[in-house]
């Protein structure tokens, strides 16, 4: 089977993987000239997904459940297992309350509790919900770490180069392509994110602090790196970091721990995801194009499911001798 | 039935559209609540051109409600005319609901801001509709700058604190028989929107207890519901309380009042 997938997010990285380590010959197409060029390198990469279903549909959940166990059997030594804590200062805490109503599997933690997962919030906040079956990645080395696992299966990459939509010679095209798709059901929202460093607080896993308009995750990263996150924008405006977005979720971080005041800004970025009205992700089939789509802010958590679908789709096709090329 | 600005309008039940988990979940609230006017905030979504945010308004447009517009996020009088403005560029639209925020934490308008951007842009011939707080001498100084509707606070927004201060809620009714009044802000849950409609308010407006609710459409057609109890309720004419029992039939033989 040759398929040409154009799209070199974490949507057409995994479907790349999906269909080559299934044995078939596979041409990705990116158009930007490095891996890091689209919305997914300036994710969080948290594996979240009983906290996500706070708002995501429950298919959401199930998707994210699934791609869960995909990380860990493709990359066990880069997923870290340790879980979600989610906070929220003293007023706040009817938020935490509502949260939780909305999710599953967890456990409430007090203030010991929260000392004992991360010393380092050891009497800031006396009320938490942790999520210990979740995980997280870094984003940007899972990105080069499955560009490296396609040129090992010998996938053809292809930077810099358009994709081809309906280009001739392949059995399938498989297109993630974000926002680039032509497809009038999709819309844009914008996330804005800041990386910093301090060596003077150390997490050890994704902390949520919960508020009522400024909802922030702060992922640790290697070296004392912190991504701190996100803003949900509805506008496809391809801008730069707002100030406004910069103070809001820097006044968080401070929130969270006082030493973040003194932590190095190492960068500020901004994406937009693409998404459909529900936010809920798809694949869809049509002939020999096979489109996946509308991560919105669920790309890490879903997209491996995604791709396995895509795959499921094309084989059962070739299988069935439904598709003649 | 209810009319703003000589515009009628077929819900008592007005929705913002923030936060929603999704634009889909935020389209089926609105059906669900049978809701004929969403506020929109243009501030952060119309940056980087008017066309940005888009995709966004044209779901919101095809829900064939009327659009109010808000200055949601302005603190000061200039910046909240300034954004009424491009409000009125992008929607076509008169209404504006004019937010200006005096503090940031707990989102309390600043009444001196207020009256002075509703003076401008009621000249400017705009429908001005102000969050305010529940201070009577505030409303009186909205009325003389131009505006023709009052949109009180009954709690800080996002609070879910119902109505705090019913007096002065009932204060503003009483001084404002023929002044559309709608609470705007505060409310939590569906009962708190049944006591101020038993109050005589006009409407009710809401966001949050919708949009973060377990099940936002659900909970629309709940507020839906007990908008127009409160609303009967008010019109049917309701029993005063007081201070002891009446007895609905004679009670024969027994010493009632000993």
């Amino acid at each position: 089977m040759k398929v040409l997938v154009n799209g070199a997010g974490i949507g057409g990285l995994c479907a790349a993987y999906e269909f080559a380590s299934r044995g078939a010959l596979v041409t990705l197409k990116e158009c930007n000239s490095s891996i890091g060029g689209n919305p997914s390198w300036q994710a969080g990469g948290m594996l979240a997904p009983w906290c996500e279903g706070e708002s995501a549909e429950d298919c959401v959940v199930g998707l994210g459940i699934r791609a869960l166990d995909w990380w860990k059997t493709v990359f066990p030594d880069e997923v870290v297992n340790n879980g979600t804590l989610v906070v929220a200062a003293p007023r706040d805490v009817a938020e935490l309350n509502r949260f939780g109503s909305q999710t599953t599997n967890f456990e409430v933690v007090d203030g010991t509790g929260i000392s004992d997962l991360e010393p380092h919030l050891s009497g800031r906040f006396r009320k938490g919900l942790f999520f210990s079956k979740e995980a997280h990645i870094d984003p940007r080395r899972a990105m080069q770490l499955l560009h490296e696992k396609l040129l090992e299966l010998g996938v053809d990459i292809q930077l810099g180069v358009e994709g081809q939509q309906d280009a001739p010679g392949f059995d399938f095209i498989v297109n993630s392509v974000g926002m680039k798709q032509k497809d009038v059901r999709l819309r844009g929202v914008r996330g804005e994110m800041l990386i910093v460093r301090t060596p003077d607080v150390s997490l050890s896993r994704p902390v949520r602090l919960l508020h009522p308009r400024i909802p922030l995750y702060i992922v640790p990263r290697a070296d004392h790196h912190f991504m701190i996150g996100a803003t949900m924008i509805e506008s496809d405006a391809e801008l730069r970091p707002t100030v406004r977005a910069v103070v809001e979720l820097l006044n968080a971080s401070f929130t969270l721990h006082p030493a973040f005041a003194e932590a190095e800004i190492v960068e500020m970025n901004s994406g937009v995801r693409p998404a459909y009205a529900d936010n809920v992700p798809r694949v869809e089939r049509s002939g020999r194009l096979i489109t996946i789509n509308g991560f919105y802010r669920h790309g890490y958590l879903t997209a491996p499911t995604l791709a396995q679908q895509a795959a499921d789709m094309a084989f059962e096709a070739a299988r069935t001798g439904e598709l003649t090329s | 039935m209810l009319s703003l600005y000589g515009k009628d309008v077929t819900s008592r039940f007005l929705l913002g559209t923030a936060q929603y988990p999704s634009p889909q979940i935020l389209s089926d609230a609105a059906k669900a609540g049978e809701v004929d006017i969403l506020t929109v905030s243009l501030r952060r979504e119309s940056a980087g051109g008017q066309q940005s945010g888009q995709k966004f308004w044209s779901l919101i447009q095809d829900l064939g409600v009327h659009v109010l517009p808000n200055t949601a996020g302005c603190h000061s009088a200039r910046d909240a005319i300034l954004t009424a403005k491009m409000a009125r560029d992008l929607f076509k639209t008169n209404w504006i609901k004019l937010e200006v925020i005096g503090n940031s934490d707990t989102l309390q308008p600043d009444p001196f801001q207020l009256v002075e951007a509703a003076a401008e842009l009621c000249a400017d011939g705009f429908e001005v509709f102000p969050y305010m707080t529940d201070d009577l001498v505030l409303a009186e100084r909205l009325l003389e700058a131009g505006c023709q509707v009052l949109m009180p606070w009954c709690a800080p927004i996002g609070s879910a604190a119902g109505p705090l201060n019913p007096t002065a809620l009932r204060t503003l009714r009483g001084y404002f028989p023929g002044i559309p009044l709608i609470v705007d802000a505060g409310l939590g849950r569906p009962s708190h929107a049944t006591t101020v409609m038993e109050l005589g308010y006009d409407a009710v407006l809401l966001n949050t207890a919708v949009a973060k609710a377990g099940d936002p459409v659900s909970m629309a057609r709940a507020f839906r519901n007990a908008i127009e109890a409160g609303r009967e309720g008010y019109l049917a004419g309701m029993l005063e309380p007081r201070d002891f029992a009446t007895p609905s039939t004679p009670l024969i033989g027994q010493a009632v009042f000993s």
